[in-house]
């Protein structure tokens, strides 16, 4: 029996503002416990919020980068529960009147293009965090530095159809709030988290199932395995007679498996109700256009342009805009004089895996494009062989020196001279005079043998063309 | 010769004059705390050797020959859900009762800045809910005029303060009449601004969407001279109006002559005590024969005032209190549960009056009835609202009692929390509108007490309510009852 999966997430980024939601406090990450808090964000008694301009317009920058409509009297609203971490027992949210709405974006899943809706974002507060280690072992602490940090909330419409879409569709939402530099979007601080809904059903024509939440999955990979195994989990529940139930769970990453938190009946009644300290947030036409206008290029817009300016491939393409940086660590390399689809190539594969291997952001590589580019000019103009030119980028990684530095201090320049390579060429056909028979008895492999040795000699550094040929001449 | 009792610009006066000095002010009227307050109640904390060395440096400061303002070492009483920064803030709960505020509300800074002593912090019904002052978890404040009746709620302690001449001005906060029917009660001027008139930072809420902080003093001069003093746009409040606060003084001595004061046809005056509807009648028939036009006009959802007052203020209450969890600060049962900790320290932190409103609050913002009760209430506000809009079209003021009776006797309505309510009748419409109101003594009945006259102003029209209000207290003189102590 076939089943189909419908999936929607429920994205949390926190916005880059340099000050809290609702208060002054800084957002800065990893300082000491309460250190930035004020009455507001603590909720002491007779404090109040006022919107952070700053953080609307970052959300309005998200709705027109997500082709949403923005709400001109978007409205806040508390949601009204106990937990410690929640200082003045309810969270400043949106409820019915969110400032974002019915937008979409495309995602691309094996080459092909699939349009997901977006059903609102909305703006709201982060809770604080409590820690459970501390001077007495029976006691939990509070930390409310996080309270209060702005969030937005971006639900997508039940679009989604299997795991690698709601990757991709992760994957893109990171792009656009990065590329509109509103979110650091670090996964591991939890600047970008997740919320999975889940049901299966038994085609595309049939009524949704009962769906679960799986919260909290705070990189791509989790949110991938976690869908993963919620529809091998339902798929099994539903063969074995069962019934889905709906709930909440909680993924655990090492355990790779999801546990139910609790069950719908013990779901919190949030009792919403409009923010009566929060006047209607009031966005007006003029401020969106300005907005607007200053929305940088977004991730599809610079693909297609990639391909189109670079006449890069499709894939090509679509790898280098992932981030911006290294979109524009592309353009920079370009704009130095190398030739793209060869700047293409070094920025996707080795810089790429070098990054990812020693956990460097490009902007922070050694390898400046300005770099680069003096390395991919060294081996257009016959200097150094790629093979060559591989091992002098790993040094170049390492220390940050100029490729043709490299390339001088250890003699590793290409040699080309048909003299000198015809006096080593003539040596080795000298010395080895069987293998010359073998050869010329039609043992064509045996050529690169000697292509092999003239190499040996030349520590790599001869030209295999020019080798090639003289080779050719000798023995024919 | 006389200090305590005397309006605290007459006080300024004298002290310029040089007849009296601002250590003389205070210590009498910390004499007089000090002799009657344990009668009375009305404070919860006297701010004693602060306030002598304060006024100290204020006489230094004249002696000098430097210029002082009014309000400069002028002891003003300050009810206790107001943040004062160092001292504590209880709001009369025994959940805050050793709170001690980090922060300074912005009327209370204001005050500061005009050079303000604080005298003390006073006395109310639990956060700010009730009408009588007995919901204080502490003990209730009585009426200077009758030690056997309440000086009505919520701002009680701030109405004794003033009336029984402890203080030379209060400051009060009125969410459905918490200022002017305390106010009526005992005999003193109280005035509620529009709502967003004076920021609510640090005036610790009760139900946001109503609650003024306002003045409560010995005459409407006092009034203008405090609520210019504690006006104007707040950046921390993001409800505070971003209006210029005009020179209330200046409106006081404007001829009354052909303003136009509205009475509400279809005012129910069948459930007012037979003496107070006397009041009400005999002095609107003052301004008519001083030349106010009396015009007619209707607010025609008057009857459902209580009811939607009664659903809003709860469920923004229900919210608001929340933070009293024993978490963080104020009072934490020893429970070791998380869910038991919450729910003892609310169940021995809250009295009564309170855990009604938190239940009643609670249970209609619940789901499946929000639409039926909140959204309701909200929709019926807005009408409300509406229709002071059209009458304000008409009329320069309206004028109509402050509530249903004088002050009623201790413990006598307390098991009939109904009627409590219902006597909010007249004071609720401003709250809900947004409208400033005030209350100024107008009459006294055969047993003594007081009764009010309330004036509601249109938006922001603060002015012309201290026009009608200084006219009636100039030229209408009520004999002042006879302080009980």
């Amino acid at each position: 029996m076939d089943f189909e999966p419908v999936i929607g997430l429920e994205v949390h980024a926190q916005l880059a503002t340099h000050s809290k939601i609702f208060c002054r406090c800084s957002t800065e990450f990893g300082k000491e416990p309460n250190h930035n808090t004020c009455p507001v964000c603590l909720g002491l008694p007779g404090a109040l919020p006022v919107i952070n301009r700053r953080a609307v317009e970052f959300a309005v920058m998200l709705g027109l980068a997500t082709n949403c409509e923005i709400r001109l009297d978007s409205q806040f609203a508390r949601k009204n529960y106990f937990y410690p971490d929640l200082p003045k027992s309810y969270q400043i949210s949106q409820f019915d009147r969110p400032l974002c709405e019915h937008g979409w974006v495309d995602i691309e899943v094996k080459g092909e293009t699939k349009r997901i809706g977006i059903t609102r974002i909305h703006m709201e507060e982060d809770a604080g965090k409590l820690i459970h280690e501390g001077e007495d072992p029976n006691a939990s602490y509070v930390d409310l530095n996080r309270a209060g940090i702005p969030l937005v909330e971006i639900v997508s419409e039940p679009d989604i159809r299997t795991s690698e879409e709601a990757k991709a569709y992760m994957e893109k939402i990171h792009s656009i709030v990065t590329y509109l530099e509103i979110c650091n979007g670090d996964m591991e601080k939890g600047n970008l988290r997740c919320d999975a809904n889940v049901s299966i059903r038994p085609n595309d024509k049939a009524p949704f199932g009962t769906r679960t939440e799986t919260k909290n999955l705070n990189s791509f990979r989790h949110v991938q395995a976690c869908i993963d195994y919620e529809i091998g989990r339902q798929i099994d529940v539903t063969l074995d007679g069962g019934k889905i139930i709906q709930q909440t769970r909680l993924w655990d990453a090492n355990k790779k498996q999801s546990k139910a938190m609790r069950d719908k009946e013990d779901s919190h009644d949030y009792r919403y109700f409009p923010c009566p300290d929060l006047p209607v947030v009031d966005i007006d036409q003029n401020l969106i256009i300005s907005l607007r206008e200053k929305l940088p290029e977004l991730p599809d817009d610079k693909k297609a342009r990639f391909q189109e300016d670079y006449s890069l491939g499709h894939y090509d393409a679509s790898v280098l805009v992932v981030s911006k940086e290294m979109a524009n660590y592309f353009e920079e390399t370009v704009k130095n004089g190398a030739t793209a689809k060869t700047a293409s190539n070094w920025i996707t594969g080795d810089l790429s895996r070098f990054l990812n291997e020693t956990k460097t952001s490009i902007t922070e590589s050694k390898v400046t494009p300005e770099r680069l580019t003096g390395l991919i000019k060294l081996i257009e103009d016959g200097t150094i062989s790629g093979k060559i030119a591989k091992s002098v980028f790993e040094t170049m990684f390492e220390t940050g020196k100029e490729a043709l530095e490299i390339v001088e201090n250890q003699g590793l320049k290409q040699v080309s001279d048909e003299t000198q390579l015809r006096e080593i060429c003539d040596e080795i056909v000298r010395a080895s005079p069987s293998q010359v028979q073998e050869y010329k008895a039609g043992k064509q492999k045996v050529f690169g043998f000697f292509v092999g040795q003239a190499m040996k000699q030349t520590k790599g550094q001869a030209n295999p063309q020019v080798i090639n040929q003289i080779l050719k001449e000798l023995l024919s | 010769m006389q200090i305590t009792g005397l309006p605290l610009h007459r006080l300024h006066q004298k002290r310029l004059g040089g007849e009296i000095t601002t250590l003389q002010i205070v210590q009498a009227y910390l004499e007089r705390i000090k002799a009657v307050d344990k009668e009375l109640g009305a404070f919860l904390y006297v701010n004693g050797e602060s306030s002598l060395v304060q006024a100290e440096a204020v006489d230094k400061k004249l002696a000098r020959g430097g210029k002082i303002g009014t309000l400069e070492g002028m002891p003003i009483a300050v009810k206790d859900n107001f943040n004062t920064r160092g001292i504590p803030t209880t709001c009369a709960s025994k959940i805050l009762k050793d709170y001690v505020a980090p922060y300074e509300s912005t009327v209370t800074r204001k005050l500061i800045e005009n050079g303000y002593i604080l005298i003390g912090k006073t006395n109310m019904d639990e956060f700010a809910m009730g009408s009588s002052n007995e919901n204080s978890a502490f003990w209730p404040a009585k009426n200077p005029w009758d030690l056997e009746r309440v000086p009505g709620g919520s701002s009680g302690g701030s109405a004794v303060a003033v009336a029984a001449n402890l203080a030379a001005g209060a400051i009060g906060s009125d969410t459905g009449g918490s200022i002017r029917q305390p106010a009526s009660f005992t005999n003193i001027v109280g005035f509620k601004p529009t709502y967003g008139r004076v920021s609510r930072w640090g005036m610790v809420a009760f139900a946001s969407s109503l609650d003024q902080a306002g003045p409560m003093t010995q005459d409407v001069e006092d009034a203008a001279l405090i609520l210019k003093a504690i006006s104007g746009h707040d950046e921390l409040d993001a409800t505070s109006l971003k209006v210029e606060v005009p020179d209330y003084l200046r409106s006081l001595n404007q001829p009354v002559k052909s303003m136009k004061l509205g009475i509400i046809k279809n005012l129910d005056l069948e459930s007012c005590d037979s003496q107070v509807v006397d009041i009400y009648k005999e002095s609107i028939n003052f301004y008519q024969k001083q030349g106010v036009e009396l015009v007619e006009i209707e607010i025609p959802n008057l009857e459902h005032v209580v009811a939607t007052y009664y659903i809003i203020g709860p469920c923004e209450a229900s919210s608001n209190l929340g933070r009293y969890d024993g978490i963080r600060y104020g009072l934490r049962s020893d429970a070791k549960a998380l869910k038991d900790l919450y729910e003892e320290s609310r169940d021995l932190g809250f009295g009564n009056e309170v855990k009604i409103r938190i239940l009643l609050g609670t249970f209609a913002l619940s789901a499946g009835y929000y639409d039926a009760y909140y959204l309701k209430a909200q929709k019926i506000q807005n009408i409300i609202r509406h229709q002071f809009k059209e009458a304000f079209r008409q009329v320069d003021a309206i004028a109509c009692p402050v509530t249903t009776t004088p002050a009623f006797k201790l413990g006598e309505r307390i098991n009939d929390p109904l009627k409590m309510y219902l006597s909010d009748i007249f004071s609720i419409p401003p709250n809900l509108a947004g409208l400033p109101a005030l209350s100024i003594p107008a009459g006294i009945t055969k047993n003594n007490l007081p009764v009010g006259l309330q004036l509601i102003g249109d938006h922001l029209q603060e002015g012309k309510l201290f026009q009608l209000a200084h006219f009636f207290e100039q030229n209408h003189p009520i004999e002042k009852p006879k302080l009980m102590i």
